[in-house]
């Protein structure tokens, strides 16, 4: 079975299982709404200062909620010790890795996808107001599944299962989760969208990087 | 038993370091007119920012030697120098706070120096607590290492966001000027010495306990 294939195939699993459970994606969206209503006692409703906070509170709602889908994604592979059953199929163990990346950003990509016209409702701001938002949602949410994928394989094999995930995480996602809030800011606001230039190349030069370290370390950190 | 030897030999020499070292901040260099001797701690506060960043670059270099040759020696230098790293991390986040109220008026400015170093610090102590949580030696240590990589090649990323992120904003205050009388550049350079010696002297410790502490759980297992 070619690398593709292997990835596919764990995508695919992913995807049926969910389908099939809806666990993850809803309990990631009602966490993420929950935060979307909880924070909006930061300000007065209608107040001018809306603008500046709203992209964060988006952003803090993704991230939160995201932790809470990446522990379970890895806690239900470890339950029946399917991920070991995974890693001694004989495929690239990266492949693996790949796999249940792609299925996270998945899910996190349609919370998102959810989440966007409910803060034009509570919120009345489009995130979404330019096209390129939409760039940096999926840039910054591929870094985001891509660490997460990582470490949530980690802490998963911890005596603490999920705590370490963010304790790992959130230090190391601080340049994703800075450029992803100040460059959906610049688009809410309305500013030049060269303002956000420089953070779309940040954010989009941080996955690369990451991608092509975990794509040479991995195999070798995961070797049982 | 060399590492035994190499301990004392840097036991000698850090108790003539740090008297050295405390005399040439004090006494040596010259006071500083506008700041005073609150501008002593500078000293201490660049000699340790220097060995914490270099503790962690220790860190991981060691961690792609472990994963390279499973060589566990590799994952006892990456522990103790991370651990000693933190220490003297800790040291930078708490003396810049110091300095900075009676020099800048207040103690915390979100100086791209300084938001790196408490993000770097964060990373460590997620790194050491990662080393606790897991028993399997030979998990805990490619874990770990993978954690000491990805966390180091992060370091330039955030320091480089996070500047942006402050030219965006208004400065608040600037650090003083950039020139240093020639005294206390020595001085600077004396610190820095004495403690690098004080990093080795504390990594070999560290290192010996590391190994005590592995070949007791060899011997109970």
């Amino acid at each position: 079975m070619n690398y593709l294939m292997a990835v596919f195939s764990i995508v695919k699993k992913d995807v049926l299982m969910e389908w099939r459970s809806k666990e993850a994606v809803n309990s990631m969206l009602v966490f993420a709404l929950l935060v979307t209503v909880v924070f909006s006692f930061i300000f007065e409703p209608g107040s001018e200062t809306k603008n500046e906070v709203v992209g964060g509170i988006f952003w803090i709602a993704v991230i939160f909620s995201g932790l809470l889908g990446l522990g379970k994604s890895m806690v239900s592979e470890v339950q029946g010790g399917n991920l070991e059953a995974l890693l001694l199929s004989p495929v690239d163990r990266s492949a693996v890795f790949f796999g249940k990346f792609l299925s996270n950003l998945l899910f996190m990509l349609f919370m998102e996808a959810v989440l966007v016209p409910l803060f034009t409702v509570f919120y009345d701001v489009n995130i979404v107001a330019r096209p390129k938002v939409i760039l940096v949602i999926f840039l910054a949410t591929y870094g985001f599944c891509l660490l997460g994928t990582l470490f949530s394989l980690i802490s998963v094999r911890t005596k603490t299962r999920e705590i370490m995930l963010p304790l790992m995480l959130l230090p190391v996602m601080v340049p994703v989760i800075l450029g992803a809030i100040l460059s959906t800011n610049v688009f809410i606001g309305g500013f030049p969208a060269e303002n956000a230039g420089n953070w779309i190349t940040l954010i989009a030069s941080f996955d690369v990087v990451f991608t092509a370290v975990i794509f040479a370390i991995f195999g070798l950190i995961i070797e049982e | 038993m060399t590492l035994r030897k190499a301990e004392k030999v840097f036991d000698v020499l850090a108790l003539i370091a740090v008297p050295a070292g405390l005399w040439f901040a004090f006494m040596y260099a010259p006071m500083e007119v506008r700041m005073g001797a609150v501008q002593k701690i500078f000293y201490f506060h660049v000699a340790s920012a220097w060995i914490g960043f270099f503790a962690f670059f220790v860190t991981f270099l060691m961690s792609i030697m472990l994963l390279f040759t499973k060589n566990y020696l590799y994952d006892d230098i990456a522990e103790a120098s991370a651990g000693v790293g933190v220490i003297f991390c800790t040291i930078v986040i708490v003396t810049g706070p110091l300095w900075a109220r009676p020099t800048w008026g207040v103690y915390w400015t979100w100086d791209p120096r300084l938001t790196s170093t408490l993000i770097l610090w964060f990373v460590y102590i997620s790194y050491i607590m990662l080393r606790k949580f897991i028993d399997d030696p030979d998990r805990r240590a490619k874990f770990s290492a993978a954690l000491g990589i990805v966390g180091f090649i992060d370091v330039p990323i955030v320091f480089l966001s996070i500047r942006w992120w402050r030219t965006i904003h208004p400065n608040v205050v600037q650090p003083g000027g950039g020139g240093l009388h020639p005294g206390m550049r020595t001085a600077m350079f004396v610190c820095l010495g004495v403690f690098t010696v004080l990093y080795i002297c504390m990594m070999i410790k560290k290192l010996r306990l590391i190994r005590l502490e592995r070949r007791v759980r060899s011997l109970e297992g």
